[in-house]
């Protein structure tokens, strides 16, 4: 038997594992979007905290910020997936089923993801939050506005215009650690490279496609942040 | 909680801690000189060089440090010219091949850092150094390069503690460091909690001391922002008269 040549892996022909490692691709970027939504909620909430929550509530924001970015990732995976099973598998008890069940991969992994992005996500708004102009807030109280009017009005488009690079960076990060999710067994597209690889021997020619594919991907999303950081800065004076 | 179980935990993973910090402390050594070079590289105005190091940068902080790993560990054995090869003795170990890897990619972010200290020293010092007549490696040994590294040091440390974390996906490649071990408690009890938490624990105090080492450096690099202990006094002594 002959071994296929590399660009015989990439086609859709019947050695070709072309349509295999899109369908992992697209599985990639869709923990990385479950996973970076879920952080932007947390992140959301944490900014909040920290900024005017009560002393309980920054403390806790403190904590949770200075642990999840001091403690590896592929930790927070093991807790929640492990864990995760752990739970469901007591609580399956308690109903009368018996044995093992297994906590779904994509969900622990999007969770992990997200708990992880989360703690940027705080520290991204928070900056950004701070970089509003007191007097925007100030001008908006004297026109009347409610503190809800005045949330979605003049707070939230200011703040994410200031954190629009930052979320970039963030959302490149979650991209990359969506690979850890692999080890859940998830088919994302290094788990689909590591099927490939094991059933061809060519882990080499796998690994180097699953790299190309990521930095395709995180590529077209930088072009893709720089147009929208253009298109949100529009109004705004230079120089 | 149970206490027994944390304690015997603790132990395990405590032994392990050896390993972690052999795969950070290796990888960041190895990391800075490569950073430096490339560094160089981007400064240097060769357009060969630059755009080497514009690559490398690009290529490795594009893909999953995993990916990375699997592509030292996994793929170059696919090649019998490697298996061959006077290197297959060090790219067989695990332990070199997350090395390397970790090496690479710690590489590409620190000298993004590392630049930014080099363009930041202002060039009126670099020629204050000229006009004394010093040479160029001078130069740069003596001014150059003592304020780069002040300026950098804050990204720098940064940089350590995500490297520390990131010696956790050697845990993939079957290296039993802290991570490998709290994943192989964890899968043997089920007792994710208990493990996530000490294990965190550790981590936590690894950084903790990394981040206080960086500061107390950069206190020392930083004398020209202090106080003199002196004046210091003198200040207090005035506002007492």
């Amino acid at each position: 038997m002959t071994q296929p040549g590399f660009l015989d892996l990439l086609s859709f022909g019947p050695d070709g594992w072309a349509k295999a490692l899109l369908a992992g691709a697209w599985m990639t970027i869709l923990i990385a979007l479950s996973g970076y939504t879920i952080g932007a909620v947390i992140g959301t909430f944490g900014a909040w905290a920290k900024i005017s929550g009560g002393r309980a509530l920054r403390v806790a924001a403190d904590a949770y910020t200075t642990v999840l970015r001091g403690i590896p990732d592929l930790l927070v995976i093991y807790l929640l997936y492990f864990g995760g099973s752990a739970a469901i598998t007591a609580v399956g008890r308690l109903f009368g089923s018996e044995g093992f069940i297994g906590f779904p991969g994509f969900l622990a992994g999007a969770l992990a993801v997200g708990i992880t992005s989360g703690a940027q996500h705080t520290e991204v708004f928070r900056g950004a939050f701070k970089a509003v102009h007191r007097g925007e807030i100030e001008a908006a109280i004297a026109c009347g506005m409610s503190r809800a009017l005045r949330f979605r009005r003049i707070i939230a488009p200011l703040t994410l215009r200031h954190a629009l690079p930052g979320l970039g960076n963030v959302w490149q990060v979650v991209l990359k650690e969506s690979a850890l999710v692999s080890i859940t067994g998830v088919v994302e597209l290094l788990r689909q490279s590591q099927i490939g690889a094991g059933s061809t021997g060519l882990p080499f020619d796998f690994y180097l496609i699953a790299g190309l594919i990521y930095l395709a991907i995180s590529t077209v999303s930088s072009v893709a942040l720089r147009q929208a950081e253009r298109h949100f800065n529009r109004g705004v004076r230079r120089g | 909680m149970d206490w027994e179980f944390t304690r015997e935990t603790f132990l395990s993973l405590i032994s392990a801690l050896p390993l972690t910090l052999a795969l950070a402390g290796t990888s960041i050594a190895l990391g800075a000189i490569l950073a430096l070079a490339l560094a160089l590289a981007r400064t240097s105005g060769i357009f060969a060089l630059d755009w080497f190091a514009r690559a490398y940068v690009f290529v490795f902080r594009g893909t999953p440090l995993l990916v990375q790993i699997f592509l030292i560990y996994y793929g170059l054995s696919q090649f019998p010219a490697v298996r061959e090869s006077l290197f297959w003795p060090v790219l067989r170990e695990p332990f070199w091949c997350a090395v390397i890897a970790l090496t690479l990619n710690n590489a590409a972010y620190a000298s993004e850092i590392i630049r930014g200290g080099l363009q930041s020293v202002p060039h009126g010092q670099v020629e204050a150094a000229r006009a004394c007549g010093m040479p160029r490696l001078m130069v740069f040994r003596r001014v150059v390069l003592p304020l780069a590294i002040r300026q950098a040091l804050p990204g720098y440390g940064n940089e350590m503690i995500s490297m520390i974390k990131s010696t956790s996906l050697a845990s993939i490649i079957t290296l039993m460091e802290v991570t490998g071990v709290a994943a192989r408690i964890i899968s043997e009890t089920y007792r994710a909690i208990e493990v996530f938490v000490v294990a965190g624990f550790i981590y936590l105090a690894i950084n903790f001391l990394l981040t206080r080492l960086v500061q107390l450096v950069e206190f020392k690099l930083n004398p020209h922002l202090r106080q003199p202990e002196n004046a210091a006094a003198a200040v207090i002594a005035g506002d007492a008269r």
